[in-house]
């Protein structure tokens, strides 16, 4: 048996079966100088100053002492800590909820699965004055959720828990988008060698697929959370007071002035930009391993 | 021994009906077939991995059909070997054992066997993304074989290697196979690689097993068309079969017959391999039966070796080297003679 000197006859394609994704070319190495170019360059000039210009002026308009005498206010400090604490809170439960549907969305086929997906990301496009009327009618005093949760002594008007699920109603697509991705981008075969190997369903899952959606889903914590800080149109609808840091800055605005709302939304828009650029960092490592 | 019975996979572009294959224990069985979805599918129905409708699956004596794959003592390697990538290779070895919350000193003795078994001791604590085609294969390898599996799935393992890679891992296959006596199934669509190593050889096409036999069978004796094109024979020739007064058999073919020597009378089909056929500028005379004179139609280089495409008419192949194509100075158009033996005819 050992006389066929001849190569496989027919079968070219066989030889590389794992395309070389090295060598692809990355972006159109033919657009350089031209016309179109520099008018998509100033094009996109425009709409970056649009965005930076007033985060920075505001920033660098607003003077270190007035930004730290605004910080050790007790009104403010509150009400910035009550939105960092009650956005971790809408996390916390979003990731308890949304990472099974998140896993389920990537992992399996079934029917009306684009319908579920679609319906995940409806908080994104509906107003979020009227998310905060629609959650009203299901978590107000008089209502169903309202009345079962008044029984266990959690109220939602004017409370934490009517900020939480504000917030969760409209920053939990994030995550699930997030941790939907992260699972899928886990190769199939993995879990599949995971069960042969003597694995359950949830051990392939705690030792596999998770710990490898891992960056995706803490990117998603990530952006939830910044999401969630930043809610203020529902909010505002279910609990004005106690007041978080958006409502506030409103609040400012509406009695005192542009003056007194600046220096509370500088520091709101730094550490919403500390969070970004940890997230940002996050998923850039992510892209490089 | 495990057997597969009246298995049906419909996959859309893939269907496998009522499929049938026994696998003996200890042995090395190739399935063989066409490039494209499907083998992948089979063994994953075969590991517990794809919901099976129809069939059933049985190993020494229990049905393991509807069984969950981390019951069924069935390791499956893919092609890519899809090690964990968050893992380190040691990590990777002992995960089997880890899950089945095996003790530590077994867990130790295990991996240890399987290092020195495949030699890889000096990769235990990289992590899969470092390690080269040929690593990655052998870690797979241990990773499957750790578990002490009945019977080890092994999904095209050799063809995303380089060719030398390639060598080396099919024989480190083949001696880990025969030392550790397990049950194996190997997919791949290489025919080449099937003949090297299996100890038989099931092909598949059109959503069945065409034929299942030990490689020198299907080399030599295809019991269809299909089989024949698979096993690389491009002279087939649809005819039938004529007895002669005088005891020949001949197989008659448009305006060519050639002389065969096994006889069977119902044959529709004949093939003769192109290494069987002799390309000589001048007649020979020898035992040789069937000799013609025809025309060079086509050649084909394969680099160490070609295909000289004679018009006799029908067109006949013969598989020549590259040194005695160039001593003869073939061309196309040029006139030979081409011969092969009666007994080299197989006809089906």
């Amino acid at each position: 048996m050992g006389s066929f000197t001849f190569k496989r006859a027919e079968d070219n394609t066989s030889s590389s079966p794992v395309p070389d994704q090295k060598s692809a070319p990355k972006g159109l190495r033919w657009l350089h100088a031209g016309k179109m170019k520099i008018i998509f360059v100033f094009l996109g000039l425009l709409i970056l100053a649009f965005i930076t210009v007033p985060i920075l002026k505001m920033i660098l308009a607003s003077s270190p002492a007035i930004l730290l005498d605004t910080i050790f206010d007790s009104e403010v400090a509150a009400s910035i800590l009550l939105t960092l604490y009650a956005a971790l809170i809408a996390t916390v439960i979003g990731f308890i909820l949304g990472v099974p549907l998140a896993y389920l969305l990537a992992k399996t086929n079934f029917r009306g699965k684009r319908l579920i997906e679609g319906l995940i990301d409806l908080p994104i496009v509906i107003p979020h004055s009227a998310a905060g009327i629609a959650l009203l009618f299901v978590f107000g005093r008089n209502y169903f959720m309202g009345k079962a949760f008044n029984a266990v002594g959690i109220q939602f008007l004017d409370a934490l828990a009517g900020i939480v699920i504000a917030m969760l109603f409209v920053s939990v697509p994030f995550l699930i988008d997030s941790a939907k991705e992260g699972f899928r981008k886990v190769d199939t075969r993995l879990e599949n060698v995971a069960r042969t190997l003597g694995a359950s369903p949830w051990q392939t899952f705690t030792r596999i697929s998770f710990p490898l959606a891992w960056r995706s889903i803490v990117a998603g914590n990530i952006m939830m959370w910044a999401r969630g800080m930043s809610e203020f149109g529902a909010v505002i609808i279910i609990a004005y007071h106690p007041m978080i840091a958006p409502v506030l800055v409103y609040e400012k605005f509406e009695t005192y002035g542009l003056n007194y709302a600046r220096p509370i939304a500088v520091i709101l828009i730094l550490i919403c930009l500390v969070v970004f650029i940890v997230l940002r960092l996050l998923v850039y490592r992510g892209e490089k391993s | 021994m495990i057997s597969i019975r009246d298995l049906s996979v419909d996959l859309g572009d893939f269907t496998l009906k009522n499929a049938n294959l026994d696998v003996v224990d200890g042995e090395y069985m190739v399935i063989l077939g066409p490039t494209g979805a499907g083998k992948t599918v089979l063994l994953e129905s075969i590991a517990g991995l794809y919901p099976i409708k129809h069939g059933q699956i049985w190993l020494r004596g229990k049905e393991l059909t509807k069984l969950e794959p981390d019951k069924r003592r069935i390791s499956i390697v893919y092609q890519d070997q899809a090690l964990f990538p968050h893992l380190t290779v040691k990590e990777n070895i002992i995960f089997g054992l880890k899950v089945k919350k095996a003790a530590r000193c077994e867990i130790e003795k295990a991996l240890e066997q399987m290092v020195n078994l495949l030699g890889i001791h000096s990769i235990l604590h990289r992590c899969p993304a470092t390690l080269s085609g040929g690593e990655r294969q052998k870690v797979a390898l241990a990773r499957a074989l750790c578990v002490q599996p009945d019977v080890l799935l092994l999904d095209e393992p050799l063809s995303a290697l380089d060719p030398l890679t390639c060598e080396d891992v099919q024989n480190e296959l083949h001696r880990l196979q025969r030392s550790l006596h397990i049950t194996t199934l190997h997919v791949t669509h290489d025919f080449e690689e099937a003949i090297a190593i299996g100890d038989r050889i099931a092909v598949i096409g059109d959503g069945e097993v065409k034929q299942v036999g030990t490689p020198e069978e299907i080399f030599r004796q295809p019991n269809s068309e299909f089989v024949a094109r698979f096993a690389m024979s491009r002279n087939i020739y649809p005819g039938v079969i004529e007895n002669t007064d005088s005891g020949d058999c001949l197989f008659k073919t448009g305006k060519a017959t050639f002389f065969v020597a096994n006889k069977n009378n119902g044959a529709t089909r004949a093939t003769i391999r192109p290494e069987n056929v002799l390309i000589s500028l001048e007649p020979l005379y020898s035992s040789a039966r069937n000799n013609f004179v025809g025309k060079i139609s086509r050649i084909i280089d394969k680099g160490s070796t070609l295909y000289i495409a004679v018009d006799l008419p029908p067109e006949i192949s013969a598989l020549i080297t590259r040194n005695s194509f160039s001593e003869m100075g073939l061309t196309v158009g040029m006139q030979v003679c081409v011969t092969f033996k009666a007994s080299s005819v197989h006809v089906f």
